[in-house]
């Protein structure tokens, strides 16, 4: 029933900064034969703590931009009365606001809207120090489209993957717009990585209810679990009531700041998380199994 | 005045912020516009006195008078129509209403329907404190059209206090545009720092007025504090890494009510954001 040789799993936590780019990391040190993306391309953080070298880098076209050429606009204010995003104002488009809709570029008589694509981020393909791919990808700032860019990234990723290839590690943004949902597809496994906290348990249960809508296999990491041990029962009960596993518990401590700090991977700096890491995932592995046998 | 709290990296602290300096200052409206994972209300507890239903619009054809022409998959950039001759089919998800399938439609056989996104929630937590936040649908994409919607709520002679979703993309300018003054949060990491620099770059590109307050500050990370000063960025407030306060936010309980010392200082922060727009630094 599996044409492809990897599985490919997908870390999302639905509130931000549950942990999700050190779990990543820390799952990507213990796994070889690999390919790890950085889906989160509004905040890219994992290439800060992975060590590599770019090899490619690629333009991305989001789309496209109206620009007005002033010397031929007659100041008509056609295009300003009509534009459904308020982007145009006093003859000149705030390329912030301009969605690349064109309707300002087909209405005015005078041909004068400029109307071309722009580059709007790039993404670069790496090498990790076992010679292992990484993807990662810098949306420029304030444009928007981040889920095309993600399919972009996975495309690219995972185009000509070579059969040795057991694993696609990909390291998910926060939320449940857009770009989580173009980081979920295809995904085998979604990791979700919350913390017992009342923001993270809300936005928990926001996710599980996304997730139900794409039918993937889920399981739960709890972080800084023992920060509130009430709230960390409640996530168990309510994974046993959604048929969630919880496949891991991780402390909080001080260390994994500690280690961000130094430009450390916590699991290569203590031992007891890195055998946290190990059971995490043999359970990711025996998920796997049920689900695929 | 309208404050925007934001911070290119989640889980900085930014709901945090927002929700004490809403609750430190009277005659406050406290906007929750990370549509897509609300949590101002659980540190909040508002009562809500209304909700709305938002729409977005999407085009309506009219069978009775589409020829199937295919002007309207021709003019549209997002490849949101497709044209089967027999029928005209909509991803919904990819349309951006921007109107031109109804404007160049020859047959005008195009109007306009209503699709909800989410709800927008109206109450308050007290007699000085004004709230509203947005839900968004599960599984709608895109948060923006929500946003819009939520900041009508502001109330232009009260203190606007606007808590910004996490990144830099379109939701984030729409939740930070038309601030006085922007407060980004930022924790002592380098994944912190470098959210941050790409926040600052937006509120730059946009022309708003800034300064930084570090959570979880760890004084051994000097790199926070030499790109600030390198780039005369102005510290508000540094707020210690420290247990106690995580685990309060864990039960939902805002620092500002266990902690003098920081209650005054988000006090004086506010106090002065309010008077002179050109925020001094404070220290904790």
């Amino acid at each position: 029933m599996f044409d492809k040789s990897y599985k490919q799993i997908v870390i999302l936590s639905g509130k931000g900064g549950t942990g999700k780019t050190t779990f990543s990391s820390s799952l990507a040190a213990i796994l070889n034969n690999k390919i790890v993306i950085d889906c989160d391309v509004d905040a890219a953080n994992l290439f800060l703590i992975l060590k590599h070298e770019v090899i490619s880098t690629f333009d991305y076209y989001g789309g496209k931009k109206a620009l007005i050429n002033q010397t031929k606009c007659t100041e008509c204010g056609l295009c300003q009365g009509l534009c459904s995003f308020d982007a145009i104002s006093n003859f000149t488009v705030d390329q912030l606001s301009c969605e690349g809709c064109g309707f300002c570029y087909r209405i005015c008589p005078f041909e004068a809207v400029i109307f071309k694509q722009i580059v709007s981020g790039k993404y670069y393909e790496c090498l990790l120090p076992d010679n292992s791919k990484f993807y990662y990808a810098k949306l420029y700032a304030g444009e928007g489209n981040s889920g095309k860019l993600v399919s972009e990234l996975k495309r690219k990723a995972l185009e000509n993957i070579p059969p040795e290839i057991e694993w696609v590690i990909v390291d998910g943004p926060p939320g449940v717009g857009c770009p989580v949902n173009a980081s979920a597809a295809a995904a085998d496994y979604v990791v979700i990585v919350t913390e017992p906290t009342l923001s993270g348990v809300h936005d928990l249960k926001r996710l599980t209810e996304l997730l139900n809508t794409f039918k993937i296999n889920a399981g739960i990491v709890i972080n800084k679990y023992d920060l509130n041990m009430d709230l960390t029962s409640q996530i168990f009960k309510y994974a046993g009531n959604n048929g969630l596993p919880v496949i891991g518990t991780i402390p909080f401590d001080k260390e994994f700041m500690n280690a961000l700090i130094n430009g450390e991977n916590i699991v290569e700096v203590n031992e007891n998380i890195r055998e946290i890491m190990y059971s995490i995932r043999n359970q990711i592995e025996q998920q796997l199994e049920l689900a695929f046998n | 005045m309208i404050i925007s709290v934001a911070s290119g990296k989640g889980g900085t602290g930014k709901t945090t912020v927002a929700a004490s300096l809403a609750s430190v200052k009277d005659n406050c409206v406290y906007i929750d516009c990370d549509v897509e994972e609300p949590n101002g209300h659980l540190l909040l507890n508002p009562k809500i006195d209304f909700e709305e239903k938002v729409y977005k619009k999407l085009p309506q054809i009219d069978y009775n008078k589409c020829d199937f022409c295919g002007k309207c998959v021709e003019v549209c950039e997002f490849n949101a129509l497709i044209n089967l001759k027999f029928e005209i089919i909509l991803f919904e998800e990819m349309c951006h209403w921007c109107g031109s399938c109804k404007y160049f439609c020859p047959a005008k056989a195009i109007t306009d329907r209503e699709k909800e996104i989410g709800v927008l929630r109206c109450g308050s937590v007290n007699e000085h404190l004004i709230f509203a936040d947005g839900i968004l649908k599960i599984g709608e994409i895109s948060s923006v059209p929500l946003i819009k919607e939520l900041k009508k709520k502001v109330i232009k002679e009260k203190i606007n206090i606007i808590d910004s979703p996490p990144g830099t993309s379109c939701a984030m300018i729409e939740s930070v545009k038309d601030s006085d003054f922007c407060i980004l949060v930022t924790e002592s990491t380098p994944f912190g720092l470098s959210d941050l620099k790409i926040a600052a770059d937006v509120l730059n590109e946009i022309g708003i007025p800034f300064g930084v307050i570090i959570n979880k500050y760890k004084p051994e990370f000097k790199e926070m504090e030499n790109y600030l000063n390198d780039n005369m960025m102005d510290i508000l407030l540094k707020i210690p890494f420290d247990r106690k306060i995580a685990e309060d936010y864990s039960k939902g309980i805002l620092p500002v009510f266990n902690n003098n010392e920081l209650k005054n200082a988000f006090a004086g922060l506010i106090n002065n954001l309010k008077t002179t727009k050109v925020p001094e630094k404070t220290d904790v």
